[in-house]
C-alpha cells in the first residue's frame, strides 16, 4: 500500500475559504477567485499516492503551491478539505498529541533556508528532534553522530551553524531530519539556496543516501533539471493544481498538455536521459555453446552480433557473425573469437557522453553494472531516437 | 452641562479597594519589605572595601579593565563622600523593583506575543503608562501603601515594567517564522518551542528590555524619596529643598555612578552570555 495518500486536498487562504471551495467546483479560476472574492487558492484538489521508498518530486513555478502542498502533508498548514492518509491513517482526524507523534517519528522536514537553530551547536541542532522526545542523552548523542557521519560532517559537531558554508548547513539540516529515523522526508526546495556545483553534489548524495536508507522522499523544486535528475516520479503543479504526474521520461516524452510541453521544451534531453533509459534487452549466449548455435541465433533474430555472458550474467565479450562463421569452418570455439575490449558504460552515463562512443564503435554498446553484469545494450539509433523524442516502446533494431 | 464627577468616582473606587483588598495589600507590602530588607542586609554585611573588591572582581569577569577601574574608583568616591549606606538602600530598592518587574514583565511579554487579545488590551495600557508623568504613580502607591519603601518599589515597578514587557514581546515576535516552523515540524510542544527556540533567540532583545527597566527603576527610586523611600534620592531631595548646591551635587554624583555601573553591568551580562553561547 502507498505510504502516503493525498485525496482531493485543497487549501484556500482568506476569510471565506469554505465558500471558495464551492466556487472552485463550479469552475472558478484561481485568478478570478483572487480578484472577485479575495480568496487565494494555495492548493487545488490535489490527489496522488506516494509509494514506500520512492523519490516523489513536486515541481512548479514560484507561487504554484508547492510549499503549501508539502506543509499540508505534515499539517503545518491545515487543509481546507480532503484527506491525507499516512499508512492509511487520516492526518486530519488526529488530535494534537497524535499529530506530534507523527511529526516526531514518521515525517521530518528539510527547509529551503536550512532553518538551523542559530543558538545551538551543529550536534545540538541534529539532536533537537530526539531531545524533545526526551530520548536519553547518550543515546541521542550517538544517533545524532551517526546522522552527522552519514552526511559527511563528522568533526564539525561543536561548530555553530554560521561557521559553516551553505552546503554544509544544509547537510546539518538533512542530518537533523535523519536523526529521528523518519520514514518520510519532506524537502522544500532544499537545494535551491545552494550554488550549482554544490547543488549537483547534494543531489547525487541524496540519491545515494536514498539507495542506502530507503526513505520515502517528497522533494519540492522549481527546477526541472533537478526534478528530472532525482525524481522517480514527478508531479507538475500549476496554480495550485497538479497538471501531470509521471516518471521523468513520461513527462518529457508524453506531456499531458501544452503547459507541460512548454515547460519541458527547452530541456536538453542528452543531459537528462541516461544509458539506463535507452538501453534494450541484450541478445546473449553462454560460452559453452558452439559457433553454430550462435550463428543460428543471430540469423533467427536478424542481428549481426551476440553478447557472451556467464551463468551469473557477467559479461565476457561480444562475438560477430563474421567471426562466428569463420570459427565454424575452422572448427574453433567461441572463446577464441570473443571480442573483450568492446565499449562498456554504466547505467547512469548521460546520453551526451554516449554519443561519441556509439558513433565510433562497430558493435553495440554494453551497459554493465558495478559488478560487470550485463544490464542492457545500446545501439546507435536508440540514442538519436531518444533525443528526437521517440517513445521508449518503439522498437529499434539492435543492429540498426 | 455639569462637571463629570470623575474625581469622586475615583475616590470611591479607591475607598472600595482600600476596604476590600486591604488583606492583599498588606501581604504585598510585607513581602516587598522583607525582600528589600534582605538585600539591604546582604549589601551592608561586608565592609565597604570588601564589597567594592567583590564588585571589581565581577566587573573584571563581565567586562574589561575600564569597567573594573570605574567601578572601584566610583564606589570608593561614594564611600569617601559618606553616602555608602544611602547608596546601598537605593541599590536594594532598585534590585527589588527590577526583580519584580522581570518576574511579572517577562511572562506578560510572552503572553502578548502569543495572544492577540492580550496585546490589544495590554499595549494601550503600556502606552498610557509611559506617557504619564513619573510622579503620578506615586499617588496610587501612597494611597494603598502609605509612605516609605513599599510604595517606592510599587511606583517604580509600574514605571519601569513596560520596556521588559515590550521587548520580550518584540524579541519573541522577531524569531523567524522558519525557525518556529522547524520547531513545530519536529513535533515540539508549545512549551518546548518557547523554551528551546523562542526565548533563547529573544534573549538579546529581552536583556535590552531588562537593562532599560533597571535604569527606569533607578530614576523612579530617586523620585520616590519624595514619599519617604530612604536612600540616596532622599539626600538629593533634601539638598534641593534646602538649596544646598554642594551637597546636592555630591548626592547627584553618587546617583550617576550607581546608574553607570548598573547599566554597564547589565549590558555586559548579556554580552558575555552571547559570547558563551
Ligand atoms: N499564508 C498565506 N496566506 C495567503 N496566501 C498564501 C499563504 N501562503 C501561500 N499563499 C499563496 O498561495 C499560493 C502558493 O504559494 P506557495 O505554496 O508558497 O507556492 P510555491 O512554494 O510553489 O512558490 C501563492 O499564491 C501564495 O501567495
Ligand atoms: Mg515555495
Amino acid at each position: 500500500m502507498a505510504i502516503l495518500q493525498v485525496k482531493q486536498v485543497s487549501k484556500l487562504f482568506g476569510p471565506h475559504a469554505e465558500q471558495g471551495l464551492e466556487l472552485l467546483e463550479q469552475g472558478f479560476s484561481k485568478a478570478r477567485l483572487a480578484k472577485e472574492k479575495n480568496i487565494t487558492v494555495g492548493v487545488n484538489r490535489v490527489s496522488f499516492d506516494i509509494q514506500q521508498g520512492e523519490i516523489f518530486v513536486i515541481m512548479g513555478l514560484s507561487g504554484s503551491g508547492k510549499s503549501t502542498l508539502v506543509r499540508l502533508l505534515n499539517r503545518l498548514i491545515e487543509p481546507t478539505s480532503g484527506e491525507i492518509l499516512i499508512h492509511g491513517k487520516d492526518l486530519r482526524k488526529m488530535n494534537k498529541e497524535q499529530l506530534r507523534e507523527v511529526r516526531r517519528k514518521k515525517i521530518s522536514m528539510v527547509f529551503q533556508k536550512f532553518a538551523l537553530f542559530p543558538h545551538r551547536t551543529v550536534i545540538d541542532n541534529v539532536e533537537y528532534g530526539l531531545e524533545i522526545q526526551k530520548v536519553d542523552k547518550k543515546l541521542r548523542r550517538d544517533k545524532a553522530m551517526t546522522a552527522l557521519e552519514l552526511v559527511g560532517l563528522k568533526g564539525w559537531e561543536d561548530k555553530m551553524p554560521h561557521e559553516l558554508s551553505g552546503g554544509m548547513q544544509q547537510r546539518v539540516g538533512l542530518a537533523r531530519a535523519l536523526a529521528n529515523d523518519p520514514e518520510i522526508l519532506l524537502m522544500d526546495e532544499a537545494f535551491s539556496a545552494l550554488d550549482p556545483l554544490i547543488r549537483r553534489d547534494m543531489q547525487d548524495e541524496l540519491i545515494e543516501l536514498q539507495d542506502k536508507m530507503k526513505k520515502t522522499i517528497v522533494f519540492i523544486t522549481h527546477d526541472l533539471d533537478e526534478a528530472l535528475r532525482i525524481g522517480d516520479r514527478i508531479a507538475l503543479m500549476k496554480d495550485g493544481a497538479v497538471v501531470q504526474i509521471g516518471t521523468p521520461e513520461e513527462i518529457l516524452t508524453q506531456p499531458a498538455n501544452d503547459y507541460v510541453e512548454r515547460f519541458v521544451e527547452d530541456v536538453d534531453l542528452s543531459k537528462v536521459l541516461t544509458a539506463a533509459h535507452v538501453m534494450r534487452r541484450p541478445e546473449t549466449i553462454t560460452p559453452d555453446r558452439g559457433p553454430r548455435v550462435a550463428l543460428e541465433l543471430m540469423r533467427e533474430r536478424g542481428i549481426s552480433n551476440l553478447f557472451v555472458i556467464d551463468r551469473t550474467k557477467k559479461m565476457l565479450g561480444v562475438i560477430t557473425a563474421e567471426d562466428a562463421s569463420d570459427a565454424m569452418r575452422n572448427n574453433r570455439k567461441l572463446e577464441d573469437i570473443l571480442v573483450t575490449d568492446g565499449p562498456k558504460v554504466g547505467p547512469d552515463t548521460l546520453l551526451n557522453e554516449l554519443f561519441e562512443i556509439t558513433s565510433l564503435s562497430k558493435v553495440p554498446l554494453a551497459v554493465v553494472d558495478d559488478n560487470g553484469r550485463l544490464l542492457g545494450v545500446i545501439v546507435r539509433g536508440a540514442v538519436l531516437g531518444a533525443l528526437a523524442g521517440e517513445s521508449k516502446s518503439e522498437e529499434v533494431k539492435q543492429d540498426a | 452641562m455639569p462637571k463629570i464627577p470623575l474625581a469622586s468616582w475615583i475616590e470611591s473606587l479607591v475607598d472600595w479597594m482600600g476596604t476590600y483588598l486591604a488583606g492583599l495589600f498588606d501581604t504585598i507590602a510585607f513581602i516587598i519589605q522583607k525582600v528589600v530588607g534582605f538585600f539591604n542586609y546582604v549589601f551592608m554585611l561586608p565592609h565597604p572595601y570588601l564589597f567594592i573588591l567583590i564588585l571589581a572582581v565581577l566587573a573584571w569577569f563581565l567586562g574589561r579593565l575600564p569597567l573594573t577601574l570605574f567601578t572601584a574608583i566610583g564606589f570608593l568616591v561614594i564611600d569617601n563622600l559618606g553616602y555608602w549606606s544611602q547608596t546601598m538602600s537605593t541599590l536594594s530598592l532598585v534590585i527589588t523593583s527590577a526583580l519584580i518587574s522581570v518576574l511579572l514583565g517577562v511572562p506578560l511579554g510572552i503572553l502578548t506575543a502569543y495572544s492577540k487579545t492580550a496585546s490589544r488590551i495590554l499595549i494601550p495600557i503600556l502606552d498610557f503608562m509611559q506617557t504619564m508623568p513619573a510622579f503620578v504613580y506615586l499617588l496610587p502607591a501612597v494611597t494603598f501603601f502609605s509612605l516609605g519603601v513599599v510604595p517606592g518599589v510599587i511606583a517604580s515597578v509600574i514605571f519601569a515594567i513596560p520596556p521588559t514587557i515590550r521587548l520580550t514581546r518584540l524579541g519573541i515576535m522577531q524569531v523567524s517564522g522558519e525557525l518556529t516552523e522547524a520547531a513545530d515540524a519536529f513535533g515540539s510542544t508549545s512549551a518546548q518551542k518557547l523554551f528551546k527556540v523562542q526565548l533563547p533567540l529573544a534573549l538579546p532583545t529581552l536583556m535590552a528590555g531588562i537593562n532599560q527597566t533597571i535604569m527606569l527603576s533607578l530614576s523612579m527610586v530617586v523620585i520616590a524619596s519624595m514619599i519617604g523611600a530612604q536612600g540616596i534620592g532622599a539626600e538629593v531631595y533634601r539638598a534641593v529643598t534646602q538649596l544646598q548646591i554642594g551637597k546636592g551635587f555630591e548626592a547627584g554624583l553618587a546617583v550617576v555612578i550607581l546608574a553607570i555601573v548598573l547599566d554597564r553591568f547589565t549590558q555586559n551580562i548579556f554580552k558575555s552570555k552571547k559570547r558563551g553561547a
